[in-house]
Formats: C-alpha cells, structure tokens, sequence
C-alpha cells in the first residue's frame, strides 16, 4: 500500500520545467571539463600502443625536463593497494584492481592502459610531455577473443587469478575469472518432457556507453594534504571513496564536488582520472586539470562486455516452455568483474519455468576493463534469449507475445536466481503491448515487426536527503545522487506533493560529500526510488516540526494540528479556533517556536521493485544495401508510479535507441595486434536523428507498495528488450535470422546474398 | 610559442583575443574567452557539442582555428537567449523535456536556432536530417525533435 493514493496527487504525475532546465539550455550550467582554477596546471595520461606487455622501464627524464613541466608520476608514485572487494561504486570491485587500471603495475593489460601521467602549464605543453615519456616494454602474445581467452592454452593476463566457483580450487591460473550457475528444477528432466527443443549460439560486441561527455576532472590538493576533487562522475562519494583508496588518503580529507555529468550510463560509477590528478596535484602543490579526449574514451574507458551466449529451450506442443537452459561467456576486459552473475540472474527472470540452468563464465583478455553499461548483463543475456523465444514461437506458429503471456512469470512465481515475486508487472506490458494500435498494424513489403521483453532488478541502497525550510517559507532540499536526467525535478516534486506546496516553492540541490549524508552513486535505476524515499521522509518529518510548531503557536497538543495545502489547521471542533498557519507563517516565526525547521534523513532502501519492459518494433530492410530503417518503435514498461513522466519517457526512448545503435551499427574493431581501430564517433557509429522514429512508449503502472508514490526504477530495463526486438522483425522482413551483433548493413547484405530467397531471386 | 591577434564579433560584442596557432575556436572559446556552453565531445566534428554559427552557418568550433575567426561575426550558446528572454528553441526544449544530462543540448540548441533561421517550417525529416551531425545520447532524440518541431511553429504563429 501506498503512502499517497495516485487520486489525491497534484504535482506528482505533472510534467513540470525541470529546476536545473535553464542553466543547461543557455550554456551555464557547469560539467566536468568546465572548472578553472587558479594556478591550474593541465594533465595527461601516457597510455599503452600494446594489448599486453611488460615495463621494462620508464624514463620520465626528458618530459620532466621540459619547460613548463609541473609534474611527473608513474605507478611508483602510487601506493600498493592490496586486493579487496569493495562495495563503492554500481558493482562490487577489486581495489587492487581498480589502481591498476587507473595506473598499471608491471604489465599493460589494454592497448589504451595508462603508464605515466604529466602535469604542465599547457595542454600543448602536457601532450609534448607525454610524447617524451620513453616506455620499454617487452611485448606479450595478447587474447582478445572471449572463447579464445577460455582455452587452456590462451596467453594469461593474470598468474594470480584461479577460477572462482569451481570446486575444488584449480591449480592453475586461467583467464576464467569465475563461473556462476543458477539452478531450478531438473533440467535432465525438463528436455525429456520437452516435445520441442531449440538450441541456438549468439554472439554480441563490446559496446561503449558512449556518453558524450569525456571524464573529466580537477583535483586540488594542499600540503597538508586537504583535497577537493571537482569531477563528472555518477556518485561523487564513490569518487570520494574510490580515490582515497588508491592513493592512500582519508576520506575526511577529501571533499568531492559533483559537477553537472554529461551522460553516464553507469560508465562513471568507477574512477580513472582523479587518482591520477591528486598524485599530480600533490606533487605539484597546483591544482590538477585531465579530461579524456574522445579517443581515450574509446581506449581507456569502459565499454560493457562482448559475449557469446547458447541457449536451449525445450517446450510442449501448446508453448508452455518446460526447460530453459544458456550458456553465457562474457568478456571482463583486462580485469575480472564482468556482469555476467546479472545476465545469469536476469537471463529468464520474466518467465516461469520449472525447469532452469544457467551458467555464466566471466572471462579476462586483452581490452579495457569492462564498466557497468545500463542494466549491466542483461541487455546480452536478453538478446539470446528472447531471440530465441522468438525462434520457438515460430517453429511453433505461436504468436510471439503469446507465447511470453503463456511462460510470465506472475505474482508467486519463483525466480531461477531466487526470489518468490510479488508485485510485478510483466504480463501487463504484454498484454498491454498487444493491445497498441502498433501491433495490430498491418506491414508492407520488406517490412516485419519483431518483439522481445526484458528484466532488470532496480536498486534500492544507501541515501541521504535533508529538507530546510527557509525563513521565507520557501523550502531547499538537499540530495546526495549526481542529477543525470532530471532528478532533482522528481525529488523536488515529492517534497512539494509531502508538503502540499507548489513546485516551484522547492529548489533542490546536489550537495557535496561535505553538504549531505553518504548517497550511494546515481545508478541502478535507484534515485528515484531510494533517494525519493529518504526525500519523502525527510519531507514528513518536517511536516511533523510544522505541526508542533502551530501546536506551539496555538497552545494546543501537536496531534490536534492537521497539515493540508501547505496549512496548518486545527484538526478539528475540539481543537480550537484558529486561523491557518502557513508554510510561510510558520518560517517567519521560526526562531520564536524552537528554532531553524529542517530534517535530514539517511536510510539504506529496500524494496525496489523489479522492472519489465515488452518493446515492438517494426523494420524495413533494404535488399540493396542491407540497411535497416526502424520505422516504428513502441516502449512498454511497468514503471510502478511516473513521478515526472516526461523523464520517464525519456528514459524509455533513450534506452531504445541505444539498444538500436547496440542491434545494428555499435562495435569495437581490433586489428591483429589488439588496437582498437575505431576509437572515434565517425567509425564507432551511434544513431543519430535520422536513424531513430519517434518512440512510442505506454506505461504501464503497477504500483511499487515499498516507495511512497509506488516508483520503480525505470532508466536500465528499456534497453534490455532491443537487440532482440530488432533481429526478431528483421527475420519477419527477410525470413533471416541474424544471430550475430551488431546487424550492420554489410551483414545484413551478406545474409541475403547467402540465403538468396524467393522474392529477390524472383524480383532479379 | 608566439601568439596570434584576432578580432571577431563575438555574440554582438566586439571581441579580442590572443592565441596559439594550434588552438581551434572551441579551445580559445573555453579556456581563453571563459565561454564554457560549447562542449567538446569528441574533436573530431562528430558529435557537434561544440556547434557554434559563424556568419551565419553551423560550424564545428572544434573544426575551426582559433585564427580562422579573424573578422567573422561568431554565435555561441551563451548568445542565443535575449537577456533573460530565451530563444522559443530553448524554451520548447525545457517545456518538452527535450534534455537529460544537458551535454548536448547547447549543440543542439545552436544548431536547431540556425535551422530555424534558414526554414521556419521543417518537416520531421528535414529536422532529423539538419541534426544529424548532433549526437544525443540520452534521448533518443524523440523530444528533442518534437522540440524543435514545437518552436518552429510558435515562432512561425508570431511571424504572422
């Protein structure tokens, strides 16, 4: 049961300007890259030309040399960090691991991995200085390739990595980090009922969040080894605590500033550069300055995992699906941690079978280190399985949204990773997808409609919100999450809902480490769940001050004062006679009745409900050059409550359509030797304008009865339907089925040229 | 390294500055001139988050030398609004929720106000088509286009 009934809301469920619009419209609103200080010195990063290589040597001599050469460091300047599994940012990571990748110790594991760094007066003069860092290296045989990187003969990136989750413990290292297995049922059993068995091998690409904003930071540290960092990341106090960590600072030393972040998509939940420029700074005695250019980007920065996946399902006649079986081996890029568990987990979460086996390998080689991408694991997972759902539904000649009606899992049903639902709303996005006018459509030739779901948990976690009401009755709150796409709106709607005020009486703000309570990081379709909860109950206790306060004016007990409208009022005949107090009122004579009126709340949310999306998309295909034009896309998502639905729209549509550059055009191409080839947007192709429709998108809300207003979170799961979606129309268009990512044009035109069908043989 | 002189019109001012030759007209706008909206994204022309008009045309600050600008009258973001009178693109991009991390936005705002100085009545298409060179990762550019869609209309309803 909800707090607040969806009749009785004013303000949550409108679509008001978002607080921070104006300043990012008109150019004002600072990221990253725009802070300047004075006395600033500019960073950079001297990065590997090799996959995989040992340092020899680094001889820094002539770079330091050079006029207005501030700083040098390499990884001597870097304490060791010893191995640790630390719960900072979006995923659990390794320490040791993380102060690798931002600095590498004794081998390159990337082509792209950072060596040294210089600090100058100049980006001109810093990238001479880089220029002069000389690097020996003895180059070692590299594995780029996720089954490649399996075999017992792969060059190893690690002689201290055993695989984890088998038993008993390996004697030998290998690049299998680890494996996972999630188990229902009998599977044996499950194939021997099945009366129909499918069993199919995909393959997906490692694509980059792409988020146009580059990393980006400045870091000032004092002899006295007092810090502020001014950086773009998603949680500053996982900047905070990451970069303590790695260079061996207290965290009460460190103050962490978020600056406005351009795009993140869970690729800023861990840091890269700000260890980087405090140890610069600090040896320097000047502020820091280093932003990525584009191609470090591309280089040295996340991408999330490419993967194969094989998955098996056996069913009876009817469609009811009686064993699921995948394979999943996903690439962890040069460090273990890829988020192969969440694709294992999330691999048949919407369905109900009772028969389940997933195994998941998390598999090291010779590209970055991968980084949470939205909804990190099961966008790959999803592409298999849901692109062979439709393969079943096919063979079967069952409508494919059918088909996912029959198998929902629903209220009751028990996860294969888990946990028993309640309160979902899976089978409402089918049946809601079928209901559309999209899917009752009818196509033209080379045209076909494809559908696919997806599932992500959403995260609750760690928040923190103060509320102050200020001495003219206007009201400030207080969060902890970096904004990325319209947040402080939402948080400021749910204070002005709680306190019966109009919105724009509410001016939200993202306080530093210093300003606000430990907010975990802005990721995990979290913010709107966990932060609008500790925003909501901070707004409630204030409500409560607001009523002693009117019980105090009035000389009456707090229980006979009742808070409407932004009002206080006698609660009723037997409470007295007295004239409401406003929220302005009740400010003015603060200081009279007890003092400053604020409230700050921190808790650790449980209870995000889970996310299920059903998408429709509609495709035309090119028989000449093999594009793929999507003509229409419809979104179908149980979001629990909308508290500002254009934004939730947004995340729907921003979703789709990075699915949509994932299914048809993202890729990372290596040459032979391990170098990326494409590390710029001209070659690494995201969509653009013209390549997207308008996105349709239906919400769907099934309450989630653990938030206040019933919000899930919403931004992750949209992009887990796509890739699916897409090759599932283009194999109603072309009777193809393209079971390797992306679905490129040249692609596409070779699975034509190959498959020759009848109407183009009859068309030439 | 010596610098180099140059003269613009910078958003109506008269505008002065010094440079070094390698410097685009994005690096002296940022880190010369303070003049922060335009962003880099890539600096390769790519991504147009750093599309400011010169004389008219949308250009790629990134693209462009800092020396290039010598006698060019150049519009940044910071120059679209009048005073605190917003341009119809940018209040259509506010009403719309047209922007989620706001990165873009100044590029496409810049780029979207040039459209619409050139054809007060685009269709879809033709908007799709003039934005393609503004990369948005967080939209899908749905809103982003009804926006300027919105905005040509209103301007076009004040023409009349």
């Amino acid at each position: 049961m909800n707090a607040f009934a969806k009749e009785d809301l004013r303000v949550v469920g409108t679509r008001p300007v978002r607080p921070d619009g104006v300043d990012k419209v008109t150019g004002r609103a600072n990221f990253g890259a725009d802070m300047t200080m004075p006395g600033m010195l500019w960073g950079r990063i001297k990065r590997s030309p090799h996959a995989h290589a040992r340092i020899i040597g680094i001889n820094t001599e002539k770079a330091a040399a050079l006029p207005g050469v501030k700083a040098v460091v390499t990884r001597a300047d870097f304490p060791d960090v010893a191995p640790e599994r630390a719960y900072i940012g979006e995923a659990p990571a390794n320490l040791r691991d993380l102060s690798r990748n931002c600095i590498a110790q004794g081998k390159v594991l990337y082509e792209g991995h950072a060596v040294a760094a210089v600090a100058a007066v100049s980006p001109a003069v810093a990238a001479q200085a880089v220029d002069l860092i000389e690097v020996d290296y003895e180059v070692l045989p590299h594995v780029m390739d996720v089954e490649a990187a399996m075999a017992s003969d792969a060059p190893l990136l690690h002689d201290d990595v055993f695989t984890v989750g088998v038993d008993p413990k390996p004697a030998k290292p290998s690049n299998v980090a680890k494996v996972v297995r999630f188990k229902k049922g009998d599977i044996e059993a499950g194939f021997a009922e099945a009366e129909h068995i499918i069993e199919r091998r995909y393959t997906t690409k490692p694509v980059h969040q792409a988020y146009i904003e580059p990393h980006a930071c400045v870091v000032s540290v004092g002899s006295d080894n007092q810090c502020t960092i001014w950086s773009s990341s998603q949680g500053h106090f996982m900047v905070r605590g990451y970069t303590s960590r790695i260079v061996g600072a207290e965290i009460a030393d460190i103050r962490a500033i978020p600056a406005e972040i351009g795009g993140g998509f869970g690729g800023k939940t861990i840091v890269y550069l700000e260890p980087v420029a405090y140890m610069l700074s600090k040896k320097s005695g000047r502020p820091v300055k280093i932003v990525m250019s584009r191609e470090e980007v591309f280089r040295g920065s996340g991408p999330t995992s490419g993967a194969v996946v094989e998955v098996k399902l056996g069913a009876k006649k009817d469609g009811r699906i009686v064993a699921g079986q995948v394979v999943l081996k996903y690439q962890a890029g040069a460090f273990p941690g890829s988020p192969v568990n969440q694709g294992a987990m999330c691999a048949f979460a919407s369905y109900d079978l009772p028969n389940v086996d997933v195994v998941g390998y998390d598999v090291l080689s010779n590209r970055p280190k991968v980084a949470a991408y939205r909804a990190p694991g099961s966008p790959i997972a999803a592409f298999g399985v849901e692109s062979c759902m439709d393969e079943l539904a096919r063979e079967l000649r069952i409508d494919p949204l059918e088909l996912r009606a029959k198998n929902a899992a629903k209220d009751g049903t028990k996860a294969a990773h888990g946990p028993t639902w309640a309160n979902i709303g899976y089978i409402n996005t089918v049946e809601a997808a079928k209901r559309t006018e999209h899917y009752q459509t009818p196509l033209g030739p080379n045209q076909g409609r494809g559908v696919a779901s997806g599932f992500w948990f959403n995260a609750g976690g760690e928040s923190s919100a103060a509320v102050h009401v200020n001495e003219d009755g206007t009201v400030t709150v207080t969060e902890g999450h970096p904004d990325i796409g319209g947040s402080r709106a939402s948080m400021a709607m749910m204070v002005a809902e709680v306190l019966g005020v109009p919105y724009d009486r509410v001016r939200p703000v993202v306080g530093d480490t210093t300003a606000i309570g430990f907010s975990a990081v802005t990721g995990g379709s979290r913010v709107t769940f966990a932060g609008g909860m500790a925003v909501t109950r901070a707004t409630e206790q204030v409500v409560e001050e607001l009523k002693r306060r009117a019980a105090v004016t009035w000389d009456i007990s707090p229980e006979a004062v009742e808070w409407r409208d932004g009002q206080a009022f006698p609660a009723g005949a037997n409470a007295g006679s007295f004239e409401p107090l406003s929220l302005a009122a009740l400010a003015a004579k603060s200081a009279r009745t007890g003092g400053p009126i604020s409230a700050e709340v921190q808790l650790n949310a449980q209870g995000a409900g889970p996310g299920f999306a059903t998408h429709i998309c509609d495709v035309e295909i090119d028989r000449e050059t093999g594009y793929v034009k999507i003509l229409r896309y419809t979104a179908v998502q149980d979001v629990g409550r909308a508290i500002h639905p254009a934004y939730v729209e947004g995340q729907m549509q921003g979703g789709v359509a990075q699915g949509v550059g994932w299914a048809l055009n993202e890729e990372y191409i290596y040459d032979q030797d391990g170098r990326l080839e494409n590390p710029g947007f001209l070659d690494y192709r995201v969509p653009v304008a013209p390549d997207m429709p308008m996105i349709e998108t239906v919400l769907v809300e099934v309450p989630n009865p653990r938030h206040p207003f019933g919000a899930r979170g919403c931004g992750e799961v949209p992009i887990v339907p796509p890739m699916a979606t897409v090759a599932n129309a283009i194999c109603d268009a072309i009777g193809i089925r393209m079971r390797d990512l992306p679905m490129s044009p040249p692609k596409v035109l070779a699975a034509l040229d190959e498959t020759m069908p009848p109407t183009r043989a009859a068309a030439e | 390294m010596s610098k180099h002189h140059v003269s613009t019109t910078i958003n109506g001012e008269p505008t002065e500055f010094l440079c070094e030759a390698q410097q685009t007209l994005l690096d002296v706008l940022r880190d010369e001139l303070l003049l922060t909206g335009s962003k880099e994204g890539c600096s390769s022309g790519d991504c147009g988050a750093c599309s400011v008009i010169v004389d008219g045309n949308v250009v790629c600050s990134c693209l462009m030398l800092g020396v290039e600008a010598e006698g060019h009258t150049i519009q940044t973001i910071e120059g679209i609004a009048q005073g605190d009178k917003l341009h119809p693109v940018q209040q259509k991009f506010l009403e719309h929720a047209a922007l989620q991390c706001g990165f873009c936005t100044p590029g496409l705002i810049v780029a979207a106000k040039a459209l619409l100085d050139e054809n007060l009545n685009p269709t879809e298409e033709e908007a799709r088509y003039w934005l393609a060179g503004n990369l948005c990762r967080c939209t899908g550019y749905d809103k982003v286009i009804r926006a300027v869609l919105d905005a040509a209309a209103e301007m076009r309803g004040a023409a009349q």
